[in-house]
């Protein structure tokens, strides 16, 4: 028991590793608003032109989706960082991260946009069609703000994911969170710093997941 | 020219195909196996938590929070770096298959919760009413409804918890990301990279659009 | 004979409390083999948690049920799961299972619960379907039967299981009116096959003519019972008077 707690919990190598976490934190709180914003525009963009009539615009848009939610975000993440030196393009970590966020995590949100959008009615577009409302000024007063409130749950599901995903961050050598907690159990050959990057992972996601069951229930039982 | 030379050089393919085609049975065998465990414990722990006991309840709750909290990465580090400081030593590949199954098993859980407590309460008390006990309502009645509305869901988390096998490669599993990433590293050419993405949309590109068919399938009947 | 035969179904003193609200109120009721008792009386009356206690799935606060002289409260698990087997049950929402067909609706129970073999279920199963004139949907599945056709498969089901005595609340209130003759149909034959009933119902006249005795509950207590003619002819409380008016007067 003794050795389980000093493998694992040691309060010593926990206090000395502080500082490194809360600077990776930082950088993974960073790393989380870009992406997040980044994939949230970008899923926007691409589940307007999924759901178009013209299959010019749908099925080019359904092709990327479907492509990037098939390649794994730690792969595509390792080809934009070692491959495009190749041909010359060098990039920081954390642009590198970004790129691969943005083109993976736009995929999903278009997913759950378009879900959404597919879950209004045909009525809605026809009734605002009817009193005089632009297609653009449809989507915008009309669809989407039933469609985004329909796919909450799914959003905010996605959000926490994407969290969880910053970790893949650590190797390129980008220091936030998981990084840092590496490098310190690296130093220490002691895992404490990993029981406490969890930690501070769990501070900020567990009441998100706990919102999420609560959001599942709630909408099931009205349904 | 410059970029094909770099990203899809005939030469390297060539030499680096065997091993690569290797690691991609890792992959689909490690993804398999997860995903046959990880619905089935996620099955029955949602199944133990409708007897609605306490001392069953919070410990299956609290072990789908953490797992749906917690990234998997993290876990994964905890596991195979911590646990041999306390003479625990698990196979890289075990590490890997563990946790992508408690995960799976986290989320499979929930997803068949929620559905379980959507059914109506007539389901339940149909099916005690003729004398069916409790687990055979279950079996019978509930958990077949569940699955059949929840199909979409389950395929969707099966193949996001499917792709993370790409992880083992941090801990050393020889499967496509690491096999790709040293025969880069051997090569000096991006080209083993673009295989491993190759090989990842053969695997999941078909899988993608399969769970399209299916929620459209599912999505019509109801 | 001399002897007063046994009760098919006797409910002894039933109480019922959730929480502080007290529900039921010492209920005492023997239904004798064979008899169809009426259960009347406004919503929230305590009908429904009454018939409900009968094969608990309403856990009652104290008192005594029997079917047949064997205990329904105070047996394990296992037991209740074999006395529910006597005691059938129709709900108002039919609750049919919506991923089998007809005909595993009314087999599942005879097989899992019963132990029954598979043939020997089927073939029961058709009886019972013939029954309440459903054969031919035998493959059908629920979401393709009208709400008429599924209570009457949902009848089928617990017959199938040949309860002692069938419990029905309010059997038709989910239905369109022009489906409501063919259950009450399905429930006349029953009442002339000999089948011991409790119905919980707002169809006054299939009261008038086809039960044996009617039960007017108020407040979860029985205030009122007899002969439908004399509970419909003649009523006595006040309260039973206020409550026929005020169905007279939604019906005409
Ligand atoms: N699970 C419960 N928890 C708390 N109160 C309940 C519960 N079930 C029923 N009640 C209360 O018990 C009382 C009797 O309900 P019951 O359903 O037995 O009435 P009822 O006579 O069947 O009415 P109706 O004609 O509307 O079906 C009502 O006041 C109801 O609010
Ligand atoms: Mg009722």
């Amino acid at each position: 028991m003794e050795n389980f707690i000093d493998a694992f919990f040691n309060i010593d190598i926990m206090r000395q590793a502080t500082p490194l976490l809360l600077r990776g934190a930082w950088v993974t709180l960073q790393l989380c608003a870009v992406v997040i914003v980044l994939g949230l525009s970008g899923g926007l963009a691409l589940s307007l032109l999924a759901s178009s009539k013209n299959a010019l615009l749908r099925l080019p848009a359904f092709f990327f989706i479907d492509i990037f939610r098939a390649i794994p975000p730690l792969i595509l993440l390792i080809l934009i960082y070692a491959g495009l030196p190749f041909v010359g393009v060098r990039v920081s970590p954390f642009i590198a991260v970004c790129i691969a966020f943005l083109l993976n995590n736009s995929a999903y949100f278009a997913e759950i946009f378009r879900s959404g959008i597919k879950s209004v009615g045909r009525g809605q577009t026809e009734a605002a069609r009817a009193t005089g409302l632009s297609p653009a000024q449809t989507q915008a007063y009309v669809v989407l703000p039933q469609a985004i409130r329909n796919v909450l749950p799914d959003i905010l599901s996605n959000v926490v994911e994407i969290v969880k995903l910053t970790s893949i961050a650590s190797v390129v050598s980008l220091s936030e969170l998981l990084y840092s907690a590496n490098m310190a159990r690296a130093v220490t050959y002691n895992s404490s710093p990993l029981v406490m990057a969890a930690g501070l992972y769990l501070l900020v996601l567990w009441p998100l997941v706990r919102v999420i069951s609560r959001f599942q229930r709630g909408l099931s039982i009205t349904s | 020219m410059d970029f094909f030379d770099a990203f899809l050089n005939p030469e390297i393919i060539a030499t680096y195909l065997p091993a690569l085609v290797r690691a991609v049975w890792v992959t689909v065998w490690i993804s398999v196996l997860v995903v046959i465990s990880g619905l089935a414990l996620g099955a029955l722990l949602a199944g133990l938590r409708a007897y609605q006991k306490r001392w069953l309840t919070l410990p299956i709750v609290l072990f789908a929070d953490l797992m749906r909290a917690l990234p998997p990465l993290v876990l994964m580090l905890i596991l195979f770096f911590g646990l041999p400081s306390v003479g625990i030593i698990l196979s890289d590949w075990f590490v890997l298959y563990l946790i992508l199954t408690l995960v799976l098993a986290a989320f499979v859980e929930e997803i068949f919760w929620a559905t379980m407590t959507s059914l109506s309460r007539g389901q339940w008390e149909a099916g005690q009413a003729t004398g069916l006990s409790f687990l055979q309502v279950l079996v019978h009645v509930i958990f077949p409804q569940a699955l059949r509305m929840d199909i979409p869901q389950l395929v969707n988390r099966s193949l996001t918890i499917s792709k993370m096998t790409a992880y083992g490669s941090v801990i050393g599993v020889k499967e496509i990301v690491s096999v790709a990433g040293s025969a880069q590293a051997f090569s000096g050419s991006a080209t083993p990279l673009t295989m491993a993405a190759l090989a990842y949309l053969i695997i999941f590109f078909p899988a993608m659009l399969l769970s399209r068919y299916i929620e459209n399938r599912f999505h019509y009947e109801h | 004979m001399a002897a007063q035969p046994r009760p098919t179904l006797e409910i002894t003193a039933l109480e019922k409390r959730f929480g502080e609200t007290q529900v039921l109120n010492s209920i005492d009721l023997k239904v004798r083999n064979g008899e169809m008792v009426f259960v009347i009386g406004p919503s929230g009356s305590g009908k429904s948690t009454m018939l409900r206690c009968c094969n608990r799935l309403e856990e009652p606060t104290s008192g005594a049920i029997h079917v047949n002289g064997k205990p329904m409260l105070g047996i394990t698990r296992k037991e209740l799961d074999r006395m529910r087997l006597r005691v059938g049950m129709v709900f108002q929402g039919f609750f049919l299972y919506p991923h089998l067909s007809v005909l595993k609706n009314v087999t599942l129970a005879q097989r899992k619960a019963l132990g029954r073999p598979k043939a020997e279920a089927e073939a029961r199963a058709l009886e019972m379907l013939d029954k309440v004139g459903l054969k031919h949907k035998a493959n059908a599945m629920p979401g393709e039967l009208s709400g008429g056709q599924q209570q009457r498969v949902a009848i089928a089901r617990a017959l199938a299981l040949d309860p002692q005595v069938m419990l029905f609340d309010e059997p038709t209130s989910a239905l369109d009116p022009e489906l409501v003759g063919s259950v009450l149909k399905v429930m006349r034959d029953l009442r002339e096959g000999g089948m011991t009933m409790i119905v919980v119902s707002h169809e006054m006249q299939f009261a008038r003519e086809a039960a044996d005795r009617v039960v007017f509950m108020d407040g979860g207590v029985i205030v009122e019972e007899g002969p439908p003619e004399e509970i419909f002819g003649n009523p006595k409380s006040d309260r039973l008077k206020a409550f026929l008016s005020r169905v007279s007067g939604h019906a005409a």
